[in-house]
């Protein structure tokens, strides 16, 4: 008996050590949650979503420009690395067995080991310099760099999870490959396809570093893909930096509202991938 | 029925995955309206010889073949032949029945025209191919909802009216029942049946009993060779060789 007591005794201690295990883990999360909304959401209100920033000394004032341009420079981002990640993913999927297909899952894989920091730094040399500006299009460039690699690797999964019987049923019927992948593989694959790229945007959407010196700053409103743009990241970086104490409750601010976006975009994204299941069964 | 024409002539087929070696030296021909049974234990080579008469075996990584197949006196593998022309004359059923989950049983039954780019009304084709595969009734009021929502048996008779659609005129069928209950199974007996007055069907099949029911035709084949060919009674009453006497009666395989 004095076996099993221990046993007893040591299964409680585990067991212990796994909750603490998992409290020091959700620790951090919630009091991040919690800092953001306790801080953030007095700055909140009509005004902060629909105004442009006012100068220091005015009260009032809002992130209107951030919160579009984050859209807009996310969305020249999906423009230009959507196509090229899910072409990259599918090319991977059902041509990948070569050498070509080795060496472009290992770029793949190098390129999303590579600091964000550094992705910013390229985007500055490959568009910032050439134009001699800083521009949305040069931060979209950086955000798309990153987006590629992981957007190409969970669409050559998500490709090669359609079932072979699939393709053989419309190569059967006469169908030419090229349709057949387009029509019927990515066709079935395409719910994946767009979680992944929801899951994309939302890490997109993060992202600093890669716009620091490529989309820079704006305190208008800018449309134009060869201006500088306002995003919120980087106008929480400004704000925080600044010695003011009401730019800090600004930054605080946009950090929930960005919260808010990355949040909602993921749970949009899993969302869809829950009913893509329920559907299948 | 039978014409006597050759449909389809298979002249000294070898084909390989790699370095296996899975049809051995195989010649046989099947007559226009005619249904062939292609028999034989698994591994033999069935599924290979019949996806190799649409130039499917080609489509598998590391596989070769050599020999030829004439369709209409055609060599499949001549200059000029497209894979996917010949695909729309000779359409096939697979074992496992797998409509697009994507698309609604309307668009399955078309899919050989709405994939290709071909658009219009296709309502009429779509009900005679349905009514070839005996689903019509069966299907007529639920059109545009998921063949996922079909029973197993309803959908691999959505296959073949699929298949149907094209207009082709051989029907390979790699075991089309061969997950289905006897009554689905005896509803694709019949329909091959039916569709042998307009097609020719090369059907291969692990049971006996039907290769005995629905075929004029029976080759057997055992490790990649083709061990016996000839009319279906004489296979399954008075085979010429001991090995396929010894398969049909049951004794191995």
């Amino acid at each position: 008996m004095k076996t099993l007591a221990r046993r007893k005794f040591w299964n409680g201690f585990m067991t212990g050590l796994c909750a603490l295990g998992l409290v020091a883990a959700v620790a951090p999360l919630a009091s991040l949650l919690w800092l953001v909304i306790s801080r953030g959401i007095s700055s909140l209100n009509w005004d902060f979503f629909t105004q442009l920033p006012t100068p220091v000394s005015e009260p009032g004032g809002g992130v209107a420009n951030a919160i579009g341009g984050t859209l807009y420079i996310v969305g020249i981002a999906c423009v230009l690395g959507v196509p090229i990640g899910v072409g990259a993913g599918v090319f991977l999927a059902e041509r990948g067995d070569g050498k070509a297909g080795e060496a472009i899952r290992f770029m793949a894989e190098v390129l999303s080991g590579v600091p964000s920091i550094v992705v910013g730094i390229v985007a500055y040399g490959l568009v910032v310099l050439p134009m001699r500006r800083f521009s949305a299009l040069a931060g979209g460039v950086g955000l798309a760099v990153l987006m590629i690699p992981p957007l190409a690797r969970s669409t050559e999964e998500l490709v090669r999870l359609v079932p072979r019987t699939l393709r053989e049923a419309s190569l059967a019927l006469g169908v030419p490959e090229w349709r057949t992948s387009l029509r019927v593989v990515i066709r079935t694959a395409l719910p994946g396809i767009l979680t992944a790229i929801l899951l994309g945007v939302a890490r997109a959407a993060g992202e600093t570093a890669p716009l620091l010196f490529t989309s820079l700053n704006n305190q208008f409103w800018n449309w134009r893909a060869d201006r500088p743009t306002a995003s919120l990241t980087v106008q929480i970086f400004n704000y925080a930096v600044s010695p003011f104490e009401e730019w800090h409750r600004q930054a605080w601010g946009a950090a929930l509202v960005l919260l808010l976006l990355v949040g909602t975009l993921s749970a949009a994204a899993r969302f869809l991938a829950r009913s893509r299941v329920g559907a299948r069964r | 029925m039978n014409n006597g024409s050759k449909k389809i002539e298979v002249q000294k087929l070898n084909a390989w995955f790699g370095a296996t070696h899975a049809l051995r030296d195989v010649s046989l021909s099947v007559e226009q309206n005619s249904v062939l049974a292609v028999i034989g234990p698994s591994g033999c080579g069935k599924t290979t010889f019949v996806r190799c008469i649409n130039r499917m075996h080609e489509l598998s990584p590391s596989a070769r073949q050599s020999g030829r197949i004439l369709v209409d006196g055609q060599d499949l593998h001549a200059r000029g032949v497209d894979p996917v022309d010949l695909r729309r004359r000779v359409g096939m059923v697979f074992q496992r029945a797998n409509p697009f989950p994507t698309m609604s049983i309307y668009d399955n039954v078309a899919a050989g025209l709405i994939l290709n780019g071909i658009g219009g009304k296709h309502r009429d084709l779509v009900e005679k191919s349905l009514r070839q595969a005996a689903l019509w009734d069966e299907v007529k009021d639920r059109l545009p909802q998921s063949p996922l929502s079909l029973s197993g048996g309803q959908q691999q008779r959505l296959c073949i009216a699929r298949a149907l659609t094209i207009g082709p005129e051989v029907l390979l069928m790699d075991e089309p029942a061969s997950a289905l209950d006897p009554i689905a199974t005896a509803k694709i007996e019949e329909l091959i049946r039916e569709l042998q007055e307009s097609l020719t069907i090369v059907i291969v099949t692990h049971n006996m009993q039907q290769a005995a029911r629905v075929s004029d035709w029976t080759a057997f084949f055992y490790l990649g060779e083709l061990v016996e060919h000839g009319k279906t009674e004489q296979i399954f009453s008075n085979p010429r060789e001991p090995r396929t006497e010894d398969y049909v009666t049951g004794k191995f395989g």
